[in-house]
């Protein structure tokens, strides 16, 4: 994987159709060592970038999915404090019947390796082996966890009071995903290269569902992409991703659906759409543009959904 | 040139490229130029798109960021060619134009030739290749001495002169019988406009070397069709960072208050003895704004950015009521509850708003003074109202007084004006008569002017 086109067809046997921008980011992520910051509205294939990239590569993919009220201990490392305490009493018990406190040499050695909690940060960090390291959802942190990632993100390492600084052992491929819903900070961004996905064109996404499954006739699929382009163009509170026009072109496989007609979207429209009023406002924008059902179609149709 | 220069010419390049990004005004630190002069390492040089995805990566950290960087990046590769071209040419001449230099690209093209490479691009559906061509043309053109400065008048002359009419077959040369469609056509001369259009923003704005995007380049978008989705986007951001604001200020010890009734009442379990303090939970501050709105045609291409922020606001406070005025002011709170759709809502709007009267001008006065008959016994001082509009009352009476009495009653009064604030109270608007009156008054035209606003609105 050396080249820009390697680096594109790698992608591609993993399974991820890259476009021009995505294949030179990543290629330029693994020239660079740097992180990539991968920001886009939900459902383009953020998070499956990084899987991909993963699988592309032959690397482990460590994922951490951010959350509100994140902290260290739950991204970094925490202290095995029960295993710590153990070590004591049984230190204490063995060494000196006397009851006396127990002397330096548990406390360093209770601040050892063995006792550490590795999280998914530290593990990336560790690892022996080069691995992919997915932080998912980073807008959704506060701000002093992304403060927090600065260390990892430029210098890969950590540093650990007791122990000293870990530094990472190979570089990993840092992916962080946000949907945009907080300006992230300054600090964090000078530290990635920047890729904007939006929703694929028609193209694209036709090769993308044709990808994912593979039995459904061309025609087909173009014209159900092109139907959630439609969708899409609405003012929906949630619109549909790429991997939920996968699922509808799944669906109409297993229904034997041979054309998209009104009366096909209105049965499976809810595969797309997930909202009570969108469905109402696509029902009404989308459907009514689709041409209504051939006699002959509706017995068969029946007849598999039965 | 030596190749022992070149990754030194790059880098002053690059460093001056990144300078005017800064000037307009990218956070552009040295890390990210060391960054990018690493990466465009990684690319073939001679692949434009490659080397610009290269720098954007690097360069460029947000959509907004992108657009800028794709404007600057153009005009600044314009001016390379064109230096460029005009370095060649002094080459030549002192060369003589028949020395041949072993380098068949430095030579000029001719017309014919140029002709042909168009036709043959067009016919290819190329864009990027009709955009370098649409560059030689314009620059072919501009050292003929043709040009007659007005840009639409240039495309067709350069059109005409190239013989590209739709339809025809190609005339002398003849080599191969590509149709020119219209489609394509068309597609070039949009790329001829636009060659020439930089041209001519650089030729007019000589004076500063690089004369900066104007303001309003980078203005809201305000063209309904557009992109009324990009209003959208930013505005459903600052919904979700008004919905998270209280939450920030839960948990906070600071500034509790004792519930005594609760504290005396937990008192039981102790016999009486308060020993568990009670407090009164802090409750994010959810304000009553209402909200003013004007819709009259000197803020046309506003209205349709502030009726969409109201779209917005009214998903996330419950406690809003809106009001659209032009000369007399009408409550459309009911149609932003029940309408989900921005379009209908704005449809609905001017047919039931019943907002203007006779000439359709803006009367701020009179809107005052409904206002307060209709509405003041509700203002209370915790209510928040916003003002959007431009303070341009055509001549009439500002009412300030009654503006002012509105004000008292409200706790907080914010104006938000979609002039630059450096064309306030020129010609008909008299926005020094209301802001004093206010709270705080913003221009807000850019939604980086709607973010710090909003900023404000949600201080707890």
């Amino acid at each position: 994987m050396d080249g820009l086109e390697e680096s594109r067809s790698a992608l591609e046997e993993a399974g991820y159709l890259a476009d021009d921008a995505t294949a030179l980011v990543s290629h330029l992520a693994r020239r660079l060592d740097k992180p990539v910051l991968v920001e886009g509205p939900a459902g383009v294939g953020k998070t499956e970038l990084a899987k991909a990239l993963a699988r592309a590569t032959g690397r482990e993919l460590i994922r951490l999915q951010c959350y509100e009220g994140l902290d260290e201990a739950k991204a970094l490392y925490e202290w095995n404090y029960r295993k710590q305490l153990l070590r004591i009493q049984a230190e204490a018990s063995a060494a000196d019947p006397d009851g006396a406190a127990p002397g330096d040499a548990v406390m360093e050695d209770i601040f050892g390796e063995e006792f550490l909690l590795t999280r998914p940060l530290l593990a990336a960090i560790a690892s022996r082996e080069p691995v992919v390291l997915l932080i998912d959802e980073i807008d959704k942190t506060d701000q002093e966890f992304e403060a927090m990632l600065l260390e990892v993100l430029s210098d890969f390492q950590i540093s650990i009071p007791e122990l000293g600084v870990v530094e990472a052992q190979t570089m990993p491929l840092v992916l962080l995903t946000s949907n945009n819903s907080r300006e992230l900070t300054e600090a964090l961004k000078r530290r990635c290269l920047y890729l904007w996905l939006d929703y694929p064109a028609v193209e694209r996404e036709v090769e993308i569902v044709r990808l994912h499954a593979p039995d459904l006739d061309e025609q087909l699929a173009r014209r159900l992409v092109e139907v959630v382009g439609m969708v899409r163009e609405l003012d929906l509170k949630k619109p549909p991703s790429i991997a939920e026009s996968i699922d509808w072109a799944r669906a109409l496989l297993l229904l034997g659906v041979e054309q998209i007609d009104a009366d096909t979207f209105a049965r499976t429209m809810s595969i797309i759409v997930k909202h009570r009023t969108d469905l109402d406002l696509v029902a009404e924008r989308v459907g009514m543009r689709l041409p209504a059902a051939p006699r002959a179609a509706a017995p068969g149709d029946a007849a598999t959904a039965g | 040139m030596a190749a022992a220069s070149g990754p030194n010419l790059l880098a002053g390049q690059l460093v001056r490229f990144c300078g005017e990004l800064r000037e307009e005004g990218l956070a552009v630190g040295t890390a990210e130029i060391l960054d990018s002069l690493a990466a465009v390492e990684q690319v073939p040089w001679s692949d434009r798109e490659q080397f610009r995805g290269a720098l954007a990566a690097t360069l460029a950290k947000s959509q907004e960021d992108r657009r800028l960087f794709d404007l600057v990046f153009d005009r600044w590769f314009f001016r390379a060619a064109e230096l460029e071209a005009i370095e060649r040419d002094r080459e030549g001449a002192a060369r003589g134009e028949g020395a041949a230099g072993g380098e068949g690209d430095g030579d000029r093209i001719d017309i014919d030739e140029l002709s042909e490479l168009i036709r043959q691009a067009i016919a290819d559906g190329d864009d990027a290749r009709m955009g370098d061509l649409a560059q030689l043309a314009v620059a072919a053109f501009g050292r003929r001495g043709e040009g007659s400065g007005v840009v639409g008048v240039d495309v067709q002359r350069i059109r005409r002169s190239l013989g590209l009419t739709p339809g025809s077959a190609p005339g002398a040369g003849g080599s191969e019988d590509v149709e020119l469609d219209r489609e394509g056509v068309r597609r070039f001369e949009s790329h001829l406009r636009r060659e020439l259009e930089r041209e001519l923003i650089e030729r007019t704005g000589k004076l500063p070397p690089a004369r900066p995007l104007a303001d309003l380049d980078r203005a809201l978008p305000t063209n309904p069709a557009q992109d009324l989705a990009a209003v959208h986007r930013s505005v459903a951001m600052l919904k979700r960072r008004l919905a998270t604001l209280g939450t920030e200020q839960r948990g906070r010890r600071r500034g509790r208050i004792v519930d005594v009734r609760r504290t005396m009442r937990a008192s039981l379990e102790t016999g009486g003895v308060p020993l568990r303090l009670r407090y009164r939970p802090k409750r994010p501050r959810r304000p009553e704004i209402y909200v003013l709105c004007d819709v009259s045609t000197s803020v046309t291409s506003a209205s349709v950015f502030f009726l969409s922020v109201l779209h917005a606001l009214h998903d996330s406070f419950r406690k809003l009521r809106s009001f659209v005025f032009i000369e007399r002011i009408s409550e459309v709170t009911e149609i932003f509850e029940r309408e989900r759709d921005f379009t209908k809502i704005s449809e609905r709007i001017s047919r039931d708003g019943g907002v203007a009267d006779i000439s359709g001008y803006t009367d701020y006065g009179r809107v005052w003074l409904e206002f307060l008959e209709e509405i003041s016994a509700d203002l209370d001082p915790r209510s928040t109202v916003i003002v959007l509009g431009d303070a341009r009352t055509n001549g009439r009476d500002p009412h300030a007084a009654a503006f002012a009495r509105l004000t008292e009653r409200a706790g907080r009064t914010f104006w938000l004006n979609p002039e630059p604030r450096l064309y306030w109270n020129y010609g008909d608007s008299v926005m020094a008569a209301y802001e004093p009156h206010t709270t705080e008054a913003f221009e807000c035209w850019t939604t980086k002017h709607l973010e710090h606003f909003v900023d404000v609105v949600a201080r707890p």
